[in-house]
């Protein structure tokens, strides 16, 4: 378990120094994208429109915040990580098309995002779920917010951080993935299991 | 009895337990989550456990939701048949859900599931969820606020198995949907399970359970025995705090509630609750006196 403070942009070289189990944090930029906003980016790439901001060497986080506005500032309350699967729909073309290197989320991310990551070089790195209080910490400020008519949950928030984690690597630029270790890991145990409470798996 | 009771008290304390759910985990929640940070060996585990403990730490001092995931509002209302009556309860629970959402404040997730669009204020239809029950002998009105998370709630499921499957198909059937969930729920949670009943008894008890104080045993002791088993047999698959791997941190407790079934069905039902088992209850006497038992007033 090594760990390694990595400052936006964030390059194929850099992730490629990091090993799943590894610990990671983040200074500089990062900006949130669920379900809704990965869909939209994808979509207005496909017909040749500008994104609001340009999301290469940035981190994106799988985050729907908590927020306050006071005065015209928004104010981050909460921002801990949603599960990450539900992205594995769109995060192989969106970290291709706009190379993005670094993934936040949590829960893991399937075979396909893991294949992606292999061949375009980047990581996907789990925060505690729920953790939202000690990911505020790491949020300095809200620096932009775009798409708010998908809600706050699900709109394009473009944080500045410091010192943003821990996030522990899951998948790494081999492709290698802990949350598929652990997946067989757990079938391997199945046979102890069963033995335990007298039933076959 | 005729008089009826002061909604606009009931309405404050319901925001207030909002507040509590929110920001501080039970002391049972929180002394189990303790525990198993010193016991588990695997760094990953460990590490996530760590974040998780510094996390509702800060959330209890500095009155600071403890997850971006507020949940969803629901409420169960225990009703002592001897409480005066009570008019319009469902409307307080609603203004309270609205109050709370700006007051503490909480995330809104209401969203039309056909239409799409949040609510904004955490009400739509069915929304607060309110289940009731009448306490016979006790003069109290008794309401737990349970704000439940949807990450933990997608891993949720039912199965109807076969009667002849009998009881070792529903202990495989837990481990397997425990199995296949992963670090998805946000391990280590409360696992709830129901049997019986019918499709939607058995999720109900399910999800019942999770609310139940962790070390608390069933006591029925042949219930209670499945809940120890269980329980040891979950946390032998190794899947850990956040799915990272872990030896001791896959769950914080299993709890289980029977009914009697249908000679033709064996429904079984997993109820996740993620580490942030948050829950919150109050009763409120007739003469307005209130007493918190999740969480200590400040």
């Amino acid at each position: 378990m090594v760990e390694f403070h990595f400052t936006t942009p964030i390059t194929k070289e850099d992730v490629q120094k990091v090993k799943i189990g590894d610990v990671i944090y983040i200074s500089g930029t990062i900006f949130t994208a669920r379900d809704e906003a990965h869909e939209r980016a994808l979509h207005l790439a496909e017909k040749g429109e500008k994104m609001p901001i340009d999301f290469e060497g940035l981190a994106v986080y799988h985050c729907g915040p908590v927020v306050r506005q006071v005065g015209d500032e928004w104010e981050i309350v909460a921002a801990g990580p949603t599960t990450s699967t539900r992205m594995d729909l769109f995060e192989d073309e969106f970290i291709k098309t706009f190379n993005v290197n670094v993934v936040i989320g949590k829960g893991g991310m399937g075979d396909r995002t893991a294949k992606a990551m292999k061949e375009y070089k980047a990581i996907y790195t789990a925060f505690v779920g729920g953790a939202a209080v000690v990911a505020a910490k790491g949020i300095k400020r809200v620096k932009e917010v775009h798409w708010l008519d998908l809600g706050t949950p699900e709109c394009l928030w473009v944080l500045e951080v410091d010192k943003f984690g821990p996030l522990i690597v899951g998948i790494d630029s081999n492709g290698d993935s802990l949350f598929k270790n652990v997946a067989l890991q757990a079938q391997e145990n199945l046979g102890k299991i069963g033995e335990f409470l007298g039933i076959t798996f | 009895m005729t008089e009826t009771f002061d909604n606009t008290i009931i309405e404050d304390i319901v925001v207030k337990l909002h507040k509590f759910a929110a920001t501080q985990l039970p002391n049972d929640v929180s002394d189990a989550l303790k525990t198993m940070y010193e016991q588990e060996t695997k760094p990953t585990s460990k590490a996530a456990l760590k974040t998780i403990v510094d996390n509702f730490t800060i959330a209890d001092e500095t009155s600071t939701p403890m997850c971006q995931d507020t949940g969803i509002h629901i409420y169960y209302v225990n009703i002592g048949e001897n409480f005066p009556k009570v008019i319009g309860i469902e409307e307080t629970l609603r203004k309270a859900s609205v109050r709370a959402t700006k007051e503490v404040p909480l995330r809104p997730n209401a969203v039309n599931p056909i239409v799409g669009g949040n609510s904004g204020d955490n009400t739509g239809n069915y929304i607060p969820f309110i289940n009731y029950d009448f306490i016979p002998g006790v003069d109290y009105l008794e309401i737990t606020v349970f704000p439940k998370g949807g990450g933990s709630e997608n891993m949720c499921a039912l199965g109807m198995l076969k009667p002849g499957q009998g009881i070792n198909g529903i202990k495989k059937f837990v481990i397997d949907t425990i199995i296949n969930a992963g670090g998805q729920p946000c391990p280590p949670g409360v696992v709830g399970v129901g049997i019986g009943g019918g499709a939607d008894i058995a999720l109900k008890l399910a999800k019942k359970q999770v609310m139940r104080p962790i070390g608390e045993r069933h006591p029925d002791p042949e219930i209670a025995k499945l809940e120890e088993d269980l329980l040891k047999a979950i946390n032998m698959t190794g899947i850990g705090a956040m799915g990272l791997g872990g030896d001791f941190s896959t769950a914080l407790d299993v709890k289980i509630e029977y009914a009697h079934r249908h000679p033709a069905s064996l429904p079984a039902a997993v109820a996740y609750q993620c580490w942030a088992a948050r829950r919150s209850t109050a009763r409120i006497y007739p003469d307005k006196r209130v007493e918190y038992l999740t969480h200590k007033e400040e």
